[in-house]
This record gives structure tokens, C-alpha cells and sequence, in this order.
């Protein structure tokens, strides 16, 4: 019996999110499954991301589908001795869900994924991105072989605009009709273009995508360029992502070795090729005509678009730019059928969409739901709800640019169209969640800010509209606002979206718009009783000891960076508020809930 | 690797490819040798890799899992086979030599070896 024959292997071990994390367990695992005499039983597979960020790095176990989390090399001896020669399941291992702290064995029993359906993350985690034969096996490959072999370009258009499928980069504009206006365009020499340029702060879908199923991405551009008869793409990713660079990277070469990217591509006729570019990173980056720009060596600034890209793109040919998450939802869609994707989410937004789940919520990670899914199902039911009991306050949907919804909004479904109206939008699925420590006003600030620096300055309206925006809440923050500020954020917010060119300016004032829609009482008490009802903003709160609950250990007078706290031993402190920076350690430290803020 | 040149290239090759990961995709058909230390020591591993090699040989697609000691540690090693909603039988003292006809009645022709089993659980 050869250990090095594949097929006898018994069971694969999926090992997710561990070159940043945990360098050293796949070697760990490596040579324990080695010393074991497992090797050609067993098989460790590195693959890529699972999505389940918060609780990294995790291990799947199949045939039986156990998983782990949080793992660490010491805790291999005992995995496998445990688990893979006795089939045991190691119970401090698994994962215990945060509300009934029951501890869960199996993938498919955790609320996490048992209540997502995963459609762009079909193979996240279960193949080996690195190798393009895992995602042959896994049926890669046959929606090429079936447009290439069975369909006209015009079928494949046709197919994919009866799905309904949406651009995930953000703005949602119909696929099939996107496709179609680029096959129509006159010209010779047409292209295809993949947006990598992932710039929101909190996301983390399209790089995870990229590093984990790189070769969906690249069959759906295939398919792409045959319908719109392209026979060039690109492939546009910021440098700073290496993971996602090296993951597209092999994944061409390899596809090339295969013939699946070339000429002549499975004996059809057809020939497509695709070629990497990396440029800086920037959030304007991602806007269509800028990542056009940076592909052909220009400095990524948007041009007005009175002319579409799929006129005149890149080079001033006829280009057809879609995220990545489209391009790999389009292999699926011509396997199972427009209809089979018609049918889940709504009828407006049809599939599904991937969601970064960030801030305040017990699951950080990646989830997808289908369209229509409430706000309520994806931060209790998937997110697991906000931890330390703390009580929902918000969600801010959509990216730094998108809105903030309140919490009576947590029925409301979410898809492109009931998003936008209630003052916040899809985006690129980014989502942060607040809780009630949380100060709207400050954290409108900090997306604001972010705004600003991403701001390429083109526009009046965008450059200097935002920076007035961030320096009256600014003001706010620090107890110095009126209330006719507000007024003139609203009307400033309006102008800046009216007037600027792209994208950026035209959604910059979300943040602002809607917390003032939701949330103007708490402007208010900012600007009115000098108060910051979540207790963040620093100007607006002070510290103190509850005499009644402090135990005088004196714990928050070591740590006091200013020497703020006084008080002799086993008798209540007291915080000099004069000394005091708010800085807020003396309320981490505490073990009696001593230290409150007002 | 050669380039794929037709559909049908694309197809055997993945025909090969997805017995690579077996592990990973649904069988209708579950082997579970106990493999506690009682199993351990009555030579359930030798069992198993027999197992594993005769499914190999017979291009047999099946899961092969292992399972703590169910206290009958007086009959390891002890084998299970469930095929999709039959009843899940348990064979006793399963040694490598009795794996072919295990294997060829069972699995192949559909036949429970009745003077080997010790136990049947309803699918």
C-alpha cells in the first residue's frame, strides 16, 4: 500500500485562516499526521478562508464534518490521537455559541452557517485554492465547457440578465444589460476587467474571495468575454493585498497550463487571456473609470461618464468591468439556471449577498444571505448578536459611505432598492454594527474623516464639502456645536451629493443624512446639554467611582496613566476630574463595575 | 499537465479528479470501525487500512470514518456499515482477512453477512 496514492485517503482536514494567525499549525499538523504513520490516511489541506473571522483559525474535519476553532500548534497532538485515529470529538475545541454557551461539534449544527446560503462562498474553505485540479473536482470549469460547447454570446446574455443578477460592486446596475451594451459597442478589440480594488475599511469579502476560489473569478471572466466578445482581460488589484495578488496570480499560470485561459480554449475556437494588474490602494480606486485609469498607468481619478465604459473604457475601447463577486456567481448561474437565481431573494434583487460582518456583533466574518434577509436574521441569527449582552443601537449598511439604520429598522429586509430608500444603501455588503456604547455622532465623524482623506479632490462640492461636514461635527463631538449647524450639515450634505462627479461625493454625506434622520435627538444632547449620551465623546464625560460599589483594590490607581485616582486601601477612590484624560482605562479595569461614566 | 483540448478531455479528467477528494463530497454508503483503544489493540487499524485498500482496488466510492469504543470491547473490532436509509449493521472481530467478503456480499451484492454481525441499528 502506497502512503502517496491520493485515493485512499480517509478524511481531509480543511485548515482555514492560519498563515497570519498561526504559522506554525499546518507544519504542526503536518508532521504529527506524519509521526503517526497517517499519511496517505489523512490529508491536511490548506485552504482558504471559511469566513469565520472572529473565531480563527478553524479546522474542518470531513466526511464527518467536525470543526474547531481557535486553534493553536499545542493543541495538535491531541486532535489528532483524539479525533483522527479515535474519532473522538475534543470538546474544548469546538465551538460555543455565545447566547446558550452550548458547545457545537459539527459545521452544519453551528447557527453561522447553518442559517447562510452560500453561493459566492460555494467553495471558501473547501478547496485548496492553489490548486486548479481541487476546483475541477469540485465541478469547476463545467459552466465554461457548457457555454463554450452549447451557447450563443447572445444566449449567455440572455441567461444572465433573466437571473437578474446585480453588480456587486456596489452600485447594482444589471449584469446581463451591462453585458450586452459592451457586445453591441463598435469595435474591434473589447475587454473584460475584474474589480479588486476593494477599498472600503471594514470589508474583507473580495480580497477573502480571491485568496480562497481564485479560479471561479477567472471562469466567470471567460464566459464574460465570450458573451461580449473580448479577447484581453484584467485583472486589477491593489499591490497591499498580497494574499489575493499571489492567490490570482498562480491561479492564471495555472489555468494557462490547463488551457483554460489562451488560445484556442477546450478546442472551441475561442481565445481569452487574462493579465494582473496591481496598482496603490485607494477607495476611489475602485470607481470604474478611476480603476480604468490605473490600468492603462494613469493616476486613478474618475472621468465624468456621459460616455459608458462599455463604449469607450479602457484605452477608449469598449470594456466591460464587473467585482469579483459577479464574475463568480456566473459560472453557478449558467450551471443551475436564471431561474434557479431568479428564485432566491426578491424580485428586484435576485441571489444572494455577501455581508462583512464587523463592530459589535459576536460573529465577525463573512456571511451570505439572500437578498431580502432583515437586518434582524443577519445580526442575531448569523451574527450572533451583540456580545456582552449590550443592547443593538444600529447598523451602519453599505460601507463607510452608507447609512446608519436604528434599531425599530431591524425587520426591515435588505435589498437594493429598500436600502437606498430608507437613507443608506448595499455598497459592497460592509456592514458595522453599534451598540448602545456607541456614539452615533463620533463614529459618523471617523467615517467622515475617512472620507475626506479618500477624497481625489476633483470636485469643489466633494473636497471642500466634506471637510466643512467633518469639522462641524467635529465641533459637535467636542461640546462646542449649535443647533443651527444641523441645518447647514443637511443642506451641505445635499449639495455634496448633488454636485460631485463619482460615487464617492455622491454618497459622502450618508453617514451624516441619516444619523440626523435617526438619530437628531442625540446631536442634540450634544449641542444642547453638553452631553454624549453613549458616554464616547471625551469633551462631554467624566468619569467616577460608585463609593457604594468600589471595593478600594486599587487596581485603577495603578493603572491611571495620570495619576487621576486617589484613595487608601480597601476604602472607595476618587477620580480627580481635572487630572483625568478620559482615556477610560480606569472602567476596563475594574472588576466591580465600579467606575461609570456621565 | 498536458492542455485540456475538448470538453470531453475536461470531463474524464475530472471523472479522476473527484475521487481525489471523495472525503469531501456526499456517499451514499458510511464505514465506521471503532478505533478506541480497545478496538486499537484488537488490530482495528490493520482493519481499517484493509478496508481502505479494498475500496481502492474495487473503485468503490464510500467514507470510511472512525469512531470512540460503544463498550462491546469484547468483540473489536467492530465494523459499520450504513448504506443510504438501510438499517446501520455492525459486524464484530472484523479482522484484515475478512474485509474482501465483507466488502464483495455487503457492498457490492447487497447481501448482510449474517454470521459475522453482532448488531443492527434501523437507518
Amino acid at each position: 500500500m502506497s502512503a502517496s496514492k491520493a485515493e485512499q485517503y480517509r478524511a481531509d482536514v480543511l485548515v482555514s485562516c492560519v498563515h497570519d494567525r498561526e504559522p506554525g499549525l499546518m507544519p504542526a499538523l503536518e508532521e504529527e499526521v506524519r509521526r503517526r504513520g497517517l499519511e496517505g490516511e489523512i490529508r491536511i489541506v490548506d485552504a482558504g478562508c471559511r469566513g469565520f473571522c472572529s473565531m480563527g483559525p478553524v479546522l474542518l474535519i470531513e466526511p464527518d464534518g467536525i470543526f474547531y476553532v481557535g486553534l493553536k500548534p499545542a493543541d495538535v497532538p491531541e486532535l489528532v490521537e483524539e479525533t483522527l485515529v479515535k474519532g473522538r470529538v475534543v470538546e474544548r475545541l469546538t465551538y460555543e455559541e455565545p447566547t446558550t454557551h452550548a458547545c457545537i461539534s459539527y459545521c452544519r449544527d453551528i447557527p453561522f452557517y447553518n442559517k447562510q446560503e452560500r453561493i459566492v462562498l460555494r467553495h471558501c474553505g473547501m478547496v485548496n485554492p492553489g490548486s486548479v485540479e481541487e476546483y475541477i473536482a469540485v465541478g469547476g470549469y463545467q459552466a465554461l465547457g457548457k457555454v463554450l460547447g452549447t451557447m450563443t454570446p447572445e444566449e449567455v446574455i440572455e441567461e444572465v440578465k433573466k437571473s437578474g443578477l446585480r453588480g456587486r460592486g456596489g452600485a447594482g446596475f444589471s449584469t446581463g444589460r451591462k453585458w450586452e451594451s459592451a457586445r453591441e459597442a463598435e469595435g474591434e478589440i473589447k475587454y473584460v476587467l475584474t474589480n479588486g480594488d476593494e477599498g472600503d475599511p471594514n470589508c474583507f469579502m473580495d480580497r477573502a474571495l480571491m485568496e480562497a476560489d481564485p479560479q471561479s473569478i477567472l471562469e466567470g471572466m471567460i464566459i464574460g468575454a465570450y458573451a461580449v466578445g473580448a479577447h484581453q482581460g484584467f485583472v486589477y488589484i491593489p499591490f497591499e493585498h498580497t494574499g489575493a495578488v499571489r492567490s490570482m496570480r498562480t491561479a492564471i499560470e495555472q489555468a494557462r497550463e490547463f488551457g483554460l485561459l489562451g488560445e484556442d480554449i477546450l478546442g472551441s475556437g475561442f481565445s481569452f487571456d487574462v493579465e494582473l494588474r496591481m496598482g496603490a490602494h485607494s477607495f476611489v480606486g475602485g470607481e470604474s473609470t478611476a480603476l480604468m485609469h490605473a490600468v492603462e498607468g494613469k493616476v486613478s481619478e474618475p472621468r465624468p461618464k456621459h460616455v459608458h465604459t462599455t463604449e469607450k473604457g479602457l484605452w477608449g475601447r469598449p470594456s466591460c468591468l464587473n467585482n469579483v463577486k459577479t464574475w463568480n456567481m456566473v459560472p453557478e448561474i449558467i450551471n443551475r439556471g436564471a431561474e434557479w437565481f431568479a428564485g432566491i431573494g426578491t424580485e428586484s434583487s435576485t441571489g444572494t449577498q455577501v455581508f462583512s460582518l464587523a463592530g459589535k456583533v459576536n460573529n465577525v466574518g463573512l456571511a451570505e444571505v439572500p437578498m431580502g434577509t432583515t437586518v434582524r436574521e443577519l445580526v442575531f441569527d448569523v451574527g450572533g448578536g451583540v456580545p456582552k449582552e449590550r443592547e443593538f443601537k444600529a447598523i451602519q449598511i453599505g460601507g463607510p459611505s452608507g447609512g446608519f439604520l436604528p434599531a425599530d429598522l431591524l425587520d426591515m429586509p435588505m435589498d437594493y432598492e429598500t436600502l437606498a430608500e430608507a437613507g443608506s444603501m448595499m455598497g459592497t455588503g460592509g456592514v458595522v454594527v453599534l451598540d448602545d456604547r456607541t456614539c452615533v455622532v463620533d463614529t459618523a465623524r471617523y467615517f467622515v474623516d475617512f472620507l475626506r482623506d479618500e477624497s481625489c479632490g476633483k470636485c469643489t462640492s466633494c473636497r471642500e464639502g466634506i471637510r466643512r461636514i467633518l469639522e462641524i461635527l467635529t465641533r459637535i463631538t467636542e461640546g462646542k456645536g449649535e443647533l443651527s449647524d444641523l441645518d447647514v450639515l443637511e443642506r451641505l450634505g445635499r449639495v455634496v451629493h448633488a454636485v460631485s462627479l463619482c460615487g464617492l461625493g455622491k454618497t459622502a454625506s450618508n453617514p451624516v443624512l441619516s444619523t440626523l434622520r435617526y438619530f437628531r435627538d442625540e446631536y442634540v444632547a450634544h449641542i444642547v446639554d453638553h452631553k454624549c449620551p453613549a458616554g464616547v465623546c471625551k469633551a462631554l464625560i467624566e468619569y467616577y467611582i460608585d463609593e457604594d460599589k468600589c471595593t478600594g483594590c486599587g487596581l485603577c490607581r495603578l493603572k491611571c496613566p495620570e495619576e487621576a485616582i486617589s484613595g487608601e486601601k480597601k476604602e472607595p477612590h476618587v477620580i480627580d476630574p481635572e487630572l483625568c484624560i478620559r482615556c477610560g482605562v480606569c472602567h476596563d479595569v475594574c472588576r466591580f463595575d465600579a467606575v461609570g461614566v456621565r | 499537465m498536458p492542455r485540456l483540448k475538448s470538453l470531453e478531455e475536461l470531463q474524464e479528467l475530472r471523472q479522476r479528479l473527484q475521487k481525489d477528494i471523495k472525503a469531501r463530497a456526499d456517499t451514499s454508503t458510511t464505514i465506521t470501525v471503532g478505533m478506541g483503544t480497545c478496538g486499537i489493540a484488537a488490530g482495528a487499524r490493520e482493519t481499517m487500512r484493509a478496508i481502505l485498500a479494498e475500496l481502492e482496488a474495487r473503485s468503490i466510492d464510500a467514507h470510511v470514518t472512525t469512531v470512540g469504543c460503544i463498550g462491546m470491547c469484547s468483540r473489536e473490532p467492530l465494523v459499520d456499515i450504513q448504506q443510504g436509509d438501510e438499517p446501520r449493521v455492525t459486524y464484530g472481530d472484523v479482522t484484515p482477512e475478512m474485509v474482501p467478503r465483507l466488502i464483495d456480499e455487503h457492498l457490492i451484492r447487497g447481501n448482510v453477512v449474517e454470521e459475522w454481525v453482532v448488531g443492527r441499528v434501523e437507518g
